[in-house]
């Protein structure tokens, strides 16, 4: 039984873990990004919708199934981990709880995003970005960065008729999915996030099976008309 | 009785007008608390509605008297066209005006500073107007309140909507008085409690019956498909033969295909338009007014020609494609000949082979006055839920008080205050099990009065009132011409389908797809071309139980001397390479075709019932590993296409097994969400996008699904939950038509192996509205065409 899609990144062997997130197994190392916790908390903060306030459970409830399931002595948060600092701070006893938990005996790395620039009142290391053996770690993909992961995009694929959040890799550079629920996301053939990657770049699908397509191979919803 | 007034009753006389009886009996009812008209089409309804409010206004009003309510747009704007001939030419000092989504931001906001005196409007533009904190100044003097085509707005959410508002407005002004007008119904008394309480009937004479038949072509009709281009030779010649004809479709985008190729044969150039809610308002109104001038011949149309406006020159009224319904069949045949008393005149035209057996049924109910209808379930909470918003958007509110006045609305009569709790508490603090937005709660009780918490909610809530979900469209365009007249709209689904040089049609031209710009469809001329099959839009009816069971019994006949004779052979081939359905039988082909292991199933549940049946099916279908790629449903069958073959029906057909799969299904599937969606939106728990301010990129929405399925795993009890269960039980599911068609069938299932597609069968294939089913079945293809892209380019 295999954990996810085995990939080559710069050297390091990677895993896509069907949830969206990455394993690196030789480091022990959990990656996810975009988790954006407390996001219905803040629409409704901002007199928006009341959505329903379980997307913090339902995310941290992936996020457990895979620490379950991988292990990881390390798990890195690429950013975007909440929909804002306040999000942060008001986060509901038993999701913190269930955070700490998660978090307890591990090395916990939060990564700065655009929504969460900052530190929060929370355990772990709170960095600008990460350097593990080859791999840089941050959340906006640099204009010539290579052997980089990153996240921010909330990258989509549309194949065959089924959309799903997706992988995007050259084998240089890879950009996460969005972890987190009430994410949306962003057609992989935008080209401010297709033009990141070079020649042979592919995607990969998350879902029940690792559905792998190259990426200039996909061709363009008509218009970012997901729903 | 009120008396005609003197110059009213001159004018009269002077177009030698005589007022039919059931209009003097308006007149005579004119103190009443509320009465419902029931008229057949071209009987002057519109005008019995009004005269007793012109015989007050005459006296002389200040403000507001009579508000008008209509359920289209275009009827606001023709019965103010046809008010004011009597109105000016008696010389009434009668202000009317029309207020709707089209009206100028500049008048609407006159309209209400200084209400006129006869305000024509819609159920959506009254909601938004009582959502103003002026309302109660506005609707203080109003007298009478008169609902046309009540019973095509009671047979949607719109009509519940309306109900409440009208319990408002009788907040509003004690002692109004309630009229609604309605065409022939089924069941008047219902009708009369909808409207309210101490509502009494008056039936005006129902006039002759129709002369109606089915189209001799000549030709047959194609095997398959819709759109009746078979019959355009025989149907222009119709078009000759009389002044005007109406010639409606089922849906838009057939009406399309079918007035481009109408064009093509009309040679002697006889003036025809083309009407439906697709086209761009301009080009709508430019038709409308070309008819009421009498410069067309002839209209090609859909609903968006049901209901109102008077042409009382239409003599005939062609209906392409198979009615579906014998109640609004007879309504739209009454649209020909307005002349009161004499037989409208219509011709049925089927689109195909099947639906010349639904036409010969259609029209023996027809003859036997047989109309089919389905009683109303209890007034819709989503409505209710944005009925409270809105009414706190006009100002704070006490429970007590809106509870009694929601009452008095007929659809809502037997609502109970912990289902009205359930849904101010909905609507205050999002009402989840985890009580997480106490703090940030939309309504808040302040001095033992609801308000909202935050003002600036208010203009959301209106930008968010009605009830209908339309499918979100984009404007088409002609490339190089933004500030152009857009040529119409099209489905957002259908233009997403769309690639660069794939054509299509829209307002009778083929149109090149050049690109999206802007939330803008870019388009070129491109004549000459054949059509990529024009999708968009398509109003789907489900065939009523009266006129299946009529089929059914049909198929049992020995030969079928009422069938032209292509159809009673096609019916006699279909016996003799497979069977035809019988009403104590289920029969089931099997056959494969394209690649694809392919089940029909033959229900007659209805559309809905036969969905319904194709997601339990495949549901089963996908457990038992048979990989099940989709499903197409119509009133008669539903069409699965998967992976594997099925040998074995009769466990997929148990009905407790079934009745399981009801439970459990609504854990995901397309329909389920579909509801939700709807209700979700109407409720006010997600915003409509409209357009300029939609969302783009990254910032992309969240899908209405994933509330969906987190709102199942962790607060199944959830109002939302409720409502779009119940929903799905009445309007999209109608799981009472799979119990009964069980029932009828008792586990006599024959299951028919062929080789191929069977002539019965074809049809299914050229259905719009299939539904994917998210399985085995499509990861397996998913992962076979990500395996051909990777080959193509070199990287397996």
């Amino acid at each position: 039984m295999t954990l996810g899609h085995s990939l080559t990144l710069s050297g390091a062997a990677l895993i896509a873990l069907p949830s969206g997130g990455l394993f690196w197994p030789d480091e022990g190392l959990l990656c996810v990004s975009d988790l954006h916790l407390g996001r219905s908390e803040r629409m409704a903060r901002r007199a928006g919708a009341l959505l329903p306030p379980y997307d913090s459970a339902a995310t941290l409830a992936r996020l457990d199934a895979d620490i379950e399931a991988v292990r990881p002595a390390r798990v890195i948060c690429l950013g975007d981990s909440f929909d804002d600092l306040a999000a942060a701070e008001a986060m509901d006893e038993a999701d913190r709880l269930w955070l700490l938990r998660l978090m307890a005996g591990r090395d916990w790395l939060w990564i700065e995003g655009n929504h969460d620039p900052g530190p929060i009142d929370i355990g772990g290391a709170h960095l600008e970005s990460l350097r593990v053996g080859p791999l840089s770690f941050r959340h906006i993909a640099e204009p010539d960065g290579g052997a980089e992961v990153s996240g921010h995009f909330h990258p989509k694929a549309r194949i065959a008729g089924l959309s799903r959040p997706c992988f995007v890799t050259d084998g240089s550079r890879l950009v996460l999915p969005a972890y987190g629920s009430y994410t949306g996301g962003l057609d992989c053939t935008t080209p401010a996030l297709r033009d990141l990657f070079g020649k042979g770049a592919r995607v990969i699908l998350t879902g029940p099976r690792p559905i792998v397509a190259p990426l200039d191979q996909i061709s363009p919803r008509s218009s970012s008309l997901s729903r | 009785m009120p008396a005609l007034p003197r110059p009213l009753a001159d004018w009269f006389s002077a177009q030698s007008w005589a007022l039919h009886p059931h209009q003097t009996d308006m007149l005579a009812r004119a103190g009443r608390a509320s009465t419902l008209l029931i008229a057949p089409t071209g009987g002057g309804k519109t005008l019995a509605g009004f005269l007793p409010s012109l015989a007050e206004l005459a006296q002389g009003h200040a403000g507001l008297h009579t508000l008008y309510i209509s359920p289209l747009k275009a009827l606001t704007a023709d019965i103010r066209r046809n008010l004011r001939a009597p109105v000016e030419g008696a010389g009434l000092p009668i202000r009317i005006e029309d207020r709707t989504g089209d009206t100028p931001y500049t008048q609407r906001r006159r309209q209400r500073a200084d209400p006129p005196h006869i305000l024509l409007t819609t159920p959506e533009s009254l909601a938004l107007l009582l959502s103003y904190e002026d309302a109660p100044r506005i609707f203080s003097g109003l007298q009478r309140v008169i609902v046309d085509e009540i019973h095509a707005l009671a047979e949607s959410k719109r009509g519940d909507q309306l109900m409440l508002c009208l319990a408002r407005l009788a907040r509003l002004a004690p002692g109004l008085r309630r009229v609604g007008l309605s065409a022939t119904v089924e069941d008047p008394p219902a009708l009369a409690r909808y409207l309210g309480p101490d509502t009494a009937i008056l039936q005006a004479d129902p006039g002759p019956d129709p002369d109606i038949s089915m189209l001799d072509t000549g030709a047959p009709p194609p095997w398959a498909g819709g759109g009746g281009r078979h019959a355009i030779p025989a149907i222009l010649d119709q078009v000759r033969r009389h002044r005007t004809t109406l010639i409606f479709h089922n849906t838009r985008a057939q009406a399309e295909l079918f007035f481009h190729h109408l064009w093509l044969a009309n040679e002697d150039s006889l003036p025809i338009g083309i009407h439906h809610g697709s086209l761009a308002r301009e080009q709508r109104e430019r038709v409308e007014a070309a008819m009421a001038a009498g410069k067309l011949r002839a209209v090609v149309c859909t609903g968006s020609l049901d209901l109102g406006i008077d042409w009382g020159d239409v003599d005939l009224v062609i209906q392409v494609g198979a009615p579906k319904n014998v109640k609004r069949l007879v309504q739209r045949i009454g649209r020909a000949n307005h002349r009161y008393n004499a037989p409208s005149k219509a011709l049925l035209v089927p689109a195909n082979r099947f639906e010349v057996v639904e036409c010969v049924a259609a029209l023996q109910a027809v003859r036997d006055h047989d109309l089919d209808g389905e009683p109303r379930g209890p007034g819709p909470r989503d409505v209710l839920c944005q009925h409270i918003l809105m009414t706190a958007a006009s100002g704070p509110f006490e429970a007590d008080a809106l509870f009694a006045e929601v009452r008095e609305a007929g659809p809502y009569g037997s609502l109970t205050r912990p289902e009205f709790d359930a849904c101010l508490d909905f609507v205050a603090t999002g009402g989840y099990a985890l009580r997480a937005y106490d703090r940030w709660q939309r309504l808040v009780l302040r001095d033992g009065r609801w308000q909202l918490r935050d003002p600036r909610q208010a203009a959301v809530i209106r930008q968010n009132l009605g009830t209908i979900i339309d499918v979100e469209t984009l404007k088409v365009r002609l490339k190089g011409r933004p500030g152009g007249t857009p040529l119409g709209e099209v489905e957002e689904g259908f233009a997403s389908t769309l690639t660069p040089g794939d054509t299509f049609l829209i307002g009778g031209e083929i149109v090149r797809y050049e690109g999206l710009r802007e939330m803008t469809v870019e388009v070129t001329r491109q004549p000459g071309r054949d059509p990529k099959v024009a999708v968009f839009n398509g109003t789907k009816f489900a065939t009523s139980t009266l006129l299946t069971q009529r089929i059914l019994r049909m198929f049992q006949q020995e030969a079928w001397p009422d069938l032209p004779r292509h159809t009673a052979e096609w019916l006699a081939l279909q016996r003799d390479v497979s069977r035809l359905p019988e009403p104590d039988r289920l029969l089931l082909e099997s056959f494969p075709h394209d690649g694809r292991e392919h089940l029909c199933v033959y229900g007659f549940a209805g559309r809905n019932g036969q969905q319904t049946l194709g997601l339990l099916l495949t549901k089963r279908m996908e457990e038992t590993g048979l990989a099940p790629l989709g499903f197409v449903a119509t009133d008669y069958a539903t069409l699965i296409w998967g992976l594997e073959p099925v040998t074995d029906p009769a466990p997929l057909f148990d009905i407790a097994a079934l009745r399981d799969g009801l439970e459990g299904w609504l854990s995901g599937n397309a329909v389920m969400k579909r509801t939700f969606r709807a209700s979700a939106i109407i409720a006010g728990l997600i915003e409509r996008s409209h357009q300029g301010r939609r969302k783009t990129g990254r910032q992309a929405t969240f899908s209405s699904d994933i509330l969906y399925d987190t709102l199942h795993r962790f607060d199944p009890g959830h109002l939302l939950l409720d409502i779009t269960r119940q929903e799905a039980m009445r309007g999209l599911v109608d799981f009472a038509r799979i119990e009964e068609m069980i029932a009828r069938t008792e586990g006599r299932i024959d299951l028919v192996r062929l080789d191929r597609v069977t002539p019965l069968a074809a049809p299914l294939f050229l259905e719009p509205g299939r539904i994917p089913v998210q399985g085995e079945g499509r990861e397996r293809l998913a992962e076979a065409a990500a395996e051909r892209l990777m080959k193509a380019a070199g990287l397996a």
